[in-house]
C-alpha cells in the first residue's frame, strides 16, 4: 500500500508537469488550430534562463523564475509573430512541420549554452522531504502539485469570467465571427502563445528541479506531454488535465511495478508507456477522450 | 510530333514519364554523367553521394504517403529501422550475440522492404481511422515504441551502443563491399556502393513514378485533396490508405537496409524522431508530391553539412571552430531548422518548385509569360 501511495505521489507530480505543458498546447491549438512542436525548445529556453539568472547571476530564485516566465512568454510571442503568423490558413500539417523547424532552430543554440554538464535551476525545495504515514513526499512534489492546481484554477476562472477569456473562447469557436465582433484575433493568437510559453517555463523549471537537473535531454519531458493532450482530446482544456493525470500516473505506476511483474518488457519501459497509452486510446477513440469529433459535410 | 513537343494526341503520351524527347535525351545524358562521376570523385564524396541516393529512396517512400496520399507520417524512422534490422538479420553474419542468416542481397533487400511493408500494412488499419494531426501523433508514438523495441531486442539489433554488423553486400557471390576488378578495371568498394545505390534509386524511382501516374496514384491524390469527395467517387479509402502505408513502408525498409550497409554501423537510438523529422524536411525542401523533388531534397540535405564545411573554409566570417558560438554541426542544425521554416513560408513547392519556375522563365524568355 505504501508503495502504491508512493507511486501515486510520483505520478501526480509528473502529471502536474505534463498538465502545465498540455494546457499550453491546448490553448494554442484552440485559438489558432496549430499544434506547436516548438514547445520543447521554449521550455528548455525558459529553464535555462531560470538557471542562468539564479545560478550565474546569483538572483533570488523567485525573481529568476519570474524573469524566466517573462522570457519564455516573449519567445513564444516572437515565434508566433515571426514564423507562425505568415502560415495562417495553410494546411495544418505544414504549420506543424514549421514548428518542428522552429524547435530545431531555437533548441540548438540553447543546447550549446547548456553544455554537457547538468545544470541546476537553484530551486529552494532541494531534496527536502516530509514523511506522511510512511510515504516520503518531496517538497518539490508538493510545490509542483500546488502550482499546477493554482495555475489550472486560474486558467479556468480566466476563460470563464474575464473579458479576454471570453474573447479567446469566441476566437476558438470561429475566428471570422470573432473578428466581426471587434475582437483582435491577432492579439488573441499572441496571447495564446505567451500564456503557453509562460506555463512551459513553470513546467521546465519543475522538470529540471529533480535529481537529473537541467540537461540537453530535458526537452523529452515536453514531448511526453503530447500523449496527454491526445488522450484528452486536442481541443479540450479539461481533457488536457485528465490526459496529464492518466499519462503521469500510468508512467509512475509502470516505473514502480513493471520491473517486478512484467520485466520481459525491458528496462526503462515507463519512458514509452505514455506512447503506448496514446496508441491504445487512439485505437478506441480516434479523437481522444474529450475531443470534439469532426463532423464532415459533403 | 517533331517540332511540337507539347502537342499530345494520346492520353498515354500525356501521362508519360518523359513528355518530350528533349527530356528523354537530357535524362540519359544526366544519368551517364552521374554514373561516370565516381571515376574522378574522392572516396568520401562517393560514400556521401551514395548515401544521398539511398536516402532518396526513403524520401520517395515518405513522399508517396505524405505528398501524394496526404497522410502525415512522423513514423518513417520506425520503418527505416525495421528495414535496417530485417536486412541485417537476413543478410548479416551470425555471431554468438546476434542472429544472422548470411543470405544474398537479392533476398535480403526485398525481404527488408517486405518486412517493413508488412508492419506498415498491419498498423495501417488503425491509422486509417485517424485524420490529420491525430495520425501524426500515432506515428510519433510508433517511433518511440520502435526505439524501445530496437533497444530491447538485442539478439537482432545488438543492443544500444554496441550494435551489430550490417548485412553483407554480396550479389550471387560478388562482393560490393570489397575492392575488386571488373573487366580488367580496378573498382573500389566506394565506387561499387555508389553504382549500387544509383541502380536501386533508378529502379525504385521509376517504380514510384509509374505508381503515381496510374489509377492508384490518382486515387492517392484524390484522397489527399478531399477524402470525402474521393469516397463519393467510389475510391475505397481503407484499401488505398493501407496500400499507401504499405508501399511507403516498403520504400523505407529498402532504404533502411541499404543505409545500414553503407554506414556500417547504426546505434539503436538513431531511429528516433529526429530521423523522421530529417525525412520530413527532405520532402518539404525537395517538394511534396514530386519524385524528382524527393531526390533533390535528399541530395540537398545529405550534402548540406559538406557545403557548410566548405563555406566555412571560403568565408572567414563563418569561423565556426569549437571556440565559436556554434560548432559546425550546430550551425548545420540551425540552418536546417531555418530552411524548413523558410521553404514552408516562401516556397511550399520546394526545390522542385524553384526548378519549375526557372524552367518556365527560360521557356518564355524574353517575355515574362
Amino acid at each position: 500500500m505504501t508503495t502504491f501511495l508512493q507511486a501515486t505521489v510520483a505520478g501526480l507530480s509528473l502529471a502536474s508537469i505534463y498538465m502545465l505543458l498540455a494546457l499550453g498546447f491546448v490553448i494554442i491549438y484552440k485559438s489558432m488550430q496549430v499544434l506547436s512542436f516548438a514547445h520543447p525548445a521554449i521550455m528548455l529556453f525558459a529553464a535555462y534562463m531560470v538557471s542562468w539568472f539564479s545560478i550565474d547571476k546569483q538572483l533570488n530564485f523567485w525573481l529568476a523564475l519570474a524573469l524566466g516566465v517573462v522570457a519564455a512568454g516573449t519567445l513564444g510571442w516572437l515565434s508566433e509573430r515571426i514564423a507562425v503568423r505568415p502560415m495562417i490558413g495553410k494546411p495544418l500539417f505544414a504549420i506543424a512541420i514549421l514548428t518542428i523547424g522552429l524547435d530545431i532552430a531555437i533548441r540548438t543554440p540553447i543546447n550549446n549554452l547548456i553544455g554537457i554538464n547538468i545544470r541546476s535551476v537553484g530551486d529552494p525545495w532541494g531534496f527536502g522531504t516530509w514523511q506522511v504515514g510512511g510515504v516520503v513526499v518531496q517538497h518539490r512534489a508538493v510545490a509542483m502539485i500546488v502550482t499546477a492546481f493554482i495555475v489550472g484554477s486560474l486558467l479556468f476562472a480566466f476563460f470563464r469570467y474575464s473579458r479576454v477569456g471570453l474573447a479567446m473562447r469566441a476566437t476558438a469557436i470561429d475566428q471570422e465571427v470573432a473578428l466581426a465582433q471587434g475582437i483582435s484575433v491577432g492579439r488573441i493568437f499572441s496571447l495564446a502563445w505567451i500564456m503557453a510559453g509562460a506555463m512551459a517555463a513553470l513546467a521546465g523549471t519543475f522538470a529540471s528541479s529533480d535529481l537529473s537537473g537541467l540537461s540537453q535531454s530535458t526537452y523529452i519531458v515536453a514531448l511526453k506531454a503530447l500523449p496527454a493532450i491526445v488522450v484528452g482530446g486536442l481541443d479540450s482544456i479539461g481533457g488536457a488535465v485528465v490526459g496529464a493525470l492518466i499519462i503521469g500516473l500510468a508512467e509512475a505506476y509502470t516505473a514502480t511495478y513493471q520491473s517486478q511483474h512484467l520485466s520481459f518488457l525491458g528496462g526503462n519501459f515507463s519512458q514509452v508507456v505514455p506512447y503506448l497509452v496514446l496508441l491504445v486510446v487512439l485505437l478506441i477513440k480516434p479523437y481522444g477522450l474529450f475531443g470534439t469529433e469532426e463532423v464532415e459535410r459533403v | 510530333m517533331r517540332g511540337r513537343p507539347n502537342l499530345f494526341t494520346r492520353y498515354e503520351a500525356d501521362a508519360g514519364i518523359f513528355p518530350s524527347n528533349t527530356q528523354r535525351v537530357w535524362f540519359v545524358i544526366g544519368l551517364l554523367a552521374v554514373a561516370a562521376l565516381p571515376i574522378w570523385l574522392p572516396r568520401d564524396w562517393m560514400i556521401l553521394i551514395a548515401t544521398a541516393f539511398i536516402a532518396s529512396v526513403g524520401v520517395i517512400g515518405l513522399n508517396l504517403i505524405t505528398g501524394y496520399a496526404g497522410q502525415v507520417s512522423l513514423g518513417h524512422a520506425f520503418f527505416l529501422g525495421i528495414g535496417a534490422y530485417a536486412g541485417a538479420a537476413l543478410g548479416g553474419v551470425a555471431t554468438d550475440r546476434v542472429t544472422g542468416l548470411g543470405l544474398d542481397i537479392l533476398i535480403w533487400l526485398p525481404a527488408a522492404g517486405l518486412a517493413a511493408g508488412l508492419v506498415g500494412a498491419i498498423i495501417a488499419p488503425v491509422a486509417v481511422r485517424l485524420r490529420g494531426l491525430y495520425l501524426a501523433f500515432l506515428t510519433l508514438g510508433l517511433v518511440f515504441l520502435g526505439e524501445h523495441i530496437f533497444r530491447e531486442w538485442d539478439s537482432v539489433t545488438g543492443g544500444p551502443g554496441i550494435g551489430r554488423e550490417p548485412a553483407e553486400l554480396s550479389l550471387l557471390g560478388w562482393r560490393f563491399d570489397l575492392d575488386g576488378t571488373i573487366g580488367g578495371f580496378d573498382v573500389t568498394r566506394e565506387q561499387q556502393i555508389y553504382w549500387l545505390g544509383l541502380v536501386v534509386l533508378i529502379f525504385m524511382g521509376f517504380m514510384a513514378k509509374n505508381l503515381v501516374r496510374s489509377r492508384i496514384g490518382r486515387a492517392f491524390a484524390a484522397i489527399r485533396d478531399r477524402d470525402i469527395a474521393a469516397e463519393v467517387m467510389g475510391i475505397d479509402l481503407t484499401r488505398y490508405k493501407v496500400l499507401a502505408f504499405a508501399v511507403s513502408s516498403f520504400y523505407a525498409g529498402v532504404a533502411g537496409a541499404l543505409l545500414f550497409t553503407v554506414t556500417g554501423f547504426v546505434n539503436t537510438a538513431s531511429f528516433n524522431l529526429l530521423l523522421s523529422i530529417n525525412y520530413i524536411a527532405m520532402v518539404v525542401i525537395g517538394g511534396a508530391a514530386s519524385i524528382a523533388g524527393s531526390i533533390m531534397g535528399a541530395a540537398f540535405l545529405t550534402l548540406l553539412p559538406r557545403m557548410i564545411d566548405a563555406a566555412g573554409d571560403v568565408l572567414p566570417f563563418l569561423e565556426v571552430g569549437s571556440q565559436g558560438i556554434l560548432s559546425t554541426s550546430q550551425l548545420e542544425r540551425v540552418i536546417f531548422g531555418v530552411l524548413i521554416i523558410a521553404f514552408l513560408i516562401f516556397e511550399p513547392m520546394g526545390l522542385y518548385g524553384i526548378w519549375i519556375r526557372i524552367r518556365n522563365y527560360w521557356k518564355a524568355w524574353p517575355f515574362s509569360y
